[in-house]
């Protein structure tokens, strides 16, 4: 037990350095509004900002002040990160690095580019994405593709130390963006479609040591959560190891779970806050304890996970959807915010998740507060029973009631969630999130599949199409009342929304479109205000800064992931019933692959 | 939502797809159509699929859903290309026999790119693929002589024809 080793010596360590603060590197960065200094804007993942030169008024002006090409032709997820005078922008694989100095209009400051063996490429289900770097305390942090986590000189772009996360052979790869909390840089894992074992892991800042690192599946000590202690449904768990007793045989060791979306933090509660993804394989027929369900929530698959940074132990846990049956991959990020729940200010994480609920939770103990759904559509559940936490799942809809072989037809939404991991942003002026939507349905076909490592591990045939007898387009953006769990406004859109919100006090809200439209509304009500095309999809987020007295709202455009995958060639199926889908376009019709970082600002 | 089966309203969606392929140009002249005869063994070869009343055979019909599990990721829904790997009905209608299928599926490609390398995996160690090459195969080809539309086949009972099933 290798791992058990480091344990030990990483909290003696941390008991030796003393460390209790900070990160007061990102604290400092983020709390200067005219930076943009972690992927989310600030540790509690909120998306907003206070600058409001760009607002209401004048946003319809907002022109094209600069460009630049990343080179690369993939998905580019996450955006630039804006700290002072220099802006950083990242590429899908091969993951290159480029500090821009904004004093001359994104010079090249320095550029990392690591070579990276191509065999990573397609274990990186879907596409090569990357949601982007991390900086803090004179460092950018890295986390490539082919699972190295590096550490660059903040100042140079020289490698300082590189640590391997994980085993590329075995279908591990890295897409998430690396937070930094106090001392330590968090990194997760892909690969649910590979059967790996997901796990978050904490590494010194300094060194690249391994601090600690907390399996979603397997026993309590390598989940590290303690039964008697650890909260769910605000009692402790009681029972042991769940992460094996709620798996058939062994499967926990192949059950995924893997933790590349994002992760907020509490510095005040002192608090990691990320979600599981879901279980392998998509087969629910071969996760089954004794083929009956209530033994089977394949723990601790789309959890919710509230940890100590520095000892990794889980707080609370709350588990979204036991026993999926649909790739309902419960990675979204979960944002931290202060709202009012029944006349009585909280400290509330909100969670839209993918599959299809708004989560409101008790950031301190885990209890539950408010599920809704945050697209009508949603089918698969009636209701979450706010006793017990569980989603009420409809019989017809039920994967595995209909058994292996059988096709589920209508499940709403599609795998691809109501929300992907394309991040929402809470609005403290409005009180509102505003939420990029899909508005996709599917059918799902679960069948036997063979685990080889390294392989794909799959294990399910759908198809998708827009949600039915609704406005045919495939998305929507919602402003979202986490405090009742109401929709207060929802604009349509004919492509999933796939691009990260931002919220500004210039009162507006920014999405990206998968058509390439960099679009501007009112935060009151949704009224589009401003819309420009960009070379290319957008499924990176939107982010604002300020430089030399000017604020900018900058983009990355370049088509693909999920999305590319999936709406290339059109969603279609069989026509019935479905209305006008026989006349939707194929997105391909709108855009082609790019990779360009769009700044824009007023006219000078 | 029940989705009943509908050949007839398939049979019809055929015609159009063949139509709609004819008007573009790419069905080739000189590249013949399998000859979807039930009576006959399925085999990759010969006779790689065999629709009857609108209804094809269980080995295609899985090649279907080993397509949707294993390359649909990369090459999109029904073979129709992804912003990250090529449409296949194209090479199919245009040069691949199933040798050359064969040998891409389970050797994989690589090529590198200024603008992306381009990735396809080797499937030779994934029983998912490898015991299945014919059924995908099969299904493809059936995509690309306009037999098969997109979506989820109706599919004839396992063993209901002779061959590879
Ligand atoms: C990880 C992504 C990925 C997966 C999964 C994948 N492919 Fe590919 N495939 C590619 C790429 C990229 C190319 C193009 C390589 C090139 O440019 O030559 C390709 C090329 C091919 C070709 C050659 C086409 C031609 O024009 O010669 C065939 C045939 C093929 N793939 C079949 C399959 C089948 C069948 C599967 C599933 C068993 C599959 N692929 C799964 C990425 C993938």
């Amino acid at each position: 037990m290798r791992y058990r080793a480091t344990l030990g010596l990483a909290a003696a360590l941390v008991a030796a350095s003393g460390i209790a603060f900070a990160n007061d590197s990102v604290l400092k960065n983020t709390a200067n509004p005219n930076n943009w200094a972690t992927q989310l804007g600030n540790y509690a993942g909120q998306r907003h900002s206070t600058l409001d030169q760009i607002n209401t008024g004048n946003v319809g002006n907002l022109q094209v002040k600069w460009t630049f090409s990343t080179g690369v032709l993939r998905g580019h997820e996450g955006g630039p990160l804006v700290v002072g005078q220099y802006l950083y922008v990242h590429t899908p694989f091969p993951n290159n690095v480029y500090k821009l100095d904004l004093a001359e209009k994104g010079k090249i400051v320095w550029q990392y580019e690591p070579r990276q063996e191509l065999s990573v490429i397609p274990v990186m289900c879907c596409d090569t994405v990357n949601r982007g770097v991390a900086v803090a305390s004179g460092k950018v942090f890295l986390a490539q593709a082919d699972n190295t986590l590096v550490a660059l000189d903040d100042a140079t772009g020289k490698v300082l130390w590189t640590v391997k996360n994980a085993d590329a052979s075995k279908g591990a790869t890295l897409t998430a963006a690396p937070v930094v909390v106090k001392d330590k840089v968090l990194v997760g894992v892909s690969g649910g479609e590979f059967g790996v074992r997901g796990h978050l892991t904490a590494y010194n800042i300094n060194d690249g040591k391994m601090v600690w690192r907390a399996y979603s599946t397997g026993p309590d000590a390598e989940v590290l959560l303690d039964p008697s202690k650890t909260l769910m449904m605000g009692k402790p768990i009681g029972e042991k190891d769940l992460g094996i007793t709620t798996w058939p045989g062994d499967t926990w060791k192949i059950g995924g779970g893997t933790t590349w979306g994002w992760y907020t933090y509490d510095p005040e509660l002192d608090l990691v806050y990320y979600g599981v993804g879901n279980p392998s394989t998509w087969n629910p027929v071969q996760r089954v304890v004794d083929n009956d369900r209530a033994k089977s929530d394949n723990k601790w698959s789309m959890t919710i996970f509230a940890r100590n940074p520095d000892t990794g132990m889980a707080k609370w846990v709350y588990q979204k959807t036991p026993f999926d049956e649909w790739d309902f991959d419960g990675v979204n990020e979960n944002i931290l915010a202060d709202i009012p729940i029944a006349g009585k200010t909280r400290k509330v994480m909100v969670n839209f998740d993918r599959n299809g609920f708004g989560y409101t939770l008790d950031r301190v103990t885990g209890e539950l507060l408010v599920a809704q759904k945050y697209d009508p559509q949603v089918n698969w559940a009636t209701h979450v029973d706010m006793a017990t936490g569980r989603p009420q799942v409809v019989d017809k809809y039920s994967t595995f009631h209909n058994g292996q072989d059988v096709n589920s037809t209508g499940i709403c939404p599609a795998a691809l969630g109501s929300k992907d991991q394309q991040p929402a942003s809470y609005n403290p002026d409005t009180g509102l999130f505003y939420v990029p939507t899909n508005h996709i349905c599917m059918d799902y076909e679960p069948f036997k599949v063979a685990y080889s490592a390294g392989q794909p591990y799959v294990g399910a045939t759908l198809s998708m199409f827009p949600a039915p007898n609704s406005h045919g387009g495939m998305g929507n953006f919602i402003a979202w009342d986490a405090s009742t769990g109401k929709i207060v406004w929802s604009k349509p859109e004919p492509f999933a929304v796939w691009s990260g919100a931002l919220t500004t006090k210039g009162g507006l809200a920014f999405y990206g479109t998968l058509e390439g439209y960099l679009v501007a509304v009112n935060a009151k009500d949704g009224k589009e205000l401003y819309r420009f095309k960009t070379p290319s999809g957008i499924i990176g987020n939107v982010n604002t800064f300020e430089y030399g007295g000017k604020q900018f709202v900058a983009v990355l455009s370049g088509v693909g992931g999920w999305a590319g995958i999936g709406l290339a060639a059109g969603l279609t199926k069989d026509t019935d019933g479905l209305g006008a889908v026989g006349a939707h376009k194929a997105l391909g019709q709108y855009t082609r692959l790019g990779g360009v970082m769009t700044v824009f600002g007023l006219p000078d | 939502m029940e989705m009943p089966t509908r050949s007839a309203a398939r049979a019809a969606a055929c015609v159009v797809a063949v139509l709609a392929l004819t008007a573009s140009g790419l069905v080739l002249a000189d590249q013949p159509k399998a000859p979807n005869d039930p009576t006959q063994p399925i085999d990759p070869w010969d006779n790689p699929y065999a629709m009857v009343d609108g209804k094809i055979d269980f080995g295609t019909y899985n090649g279907f859903r080993r397509y949707h599990a294993s390359c649909h990721v990369c090459h999109g829904p029904a073979g129709l290309g992804s912003s990250f790997a090529p449409n296949l009905l194209d090479p199919i209608r245009e040069r691949l026999d199933y040798q050359a299928f064969q040998e891409t599926v389970i050797n994989g490609r690589q090529v590198e790119g200024a603008t992306g390398d381009r990735v396809m995996p080797p499937f030779g160690l994934d029983p998912n693929v490898v015991e299945y090459v014919p059924d995908i195969w099969g299904y493809l080809k059936a995509r690309a002589d306009g037999v098969l539309d997109r979506g989820r086949p109706d599919h004839l009972a396992k063993g209901a024809l002779k061959g590879r099933e």
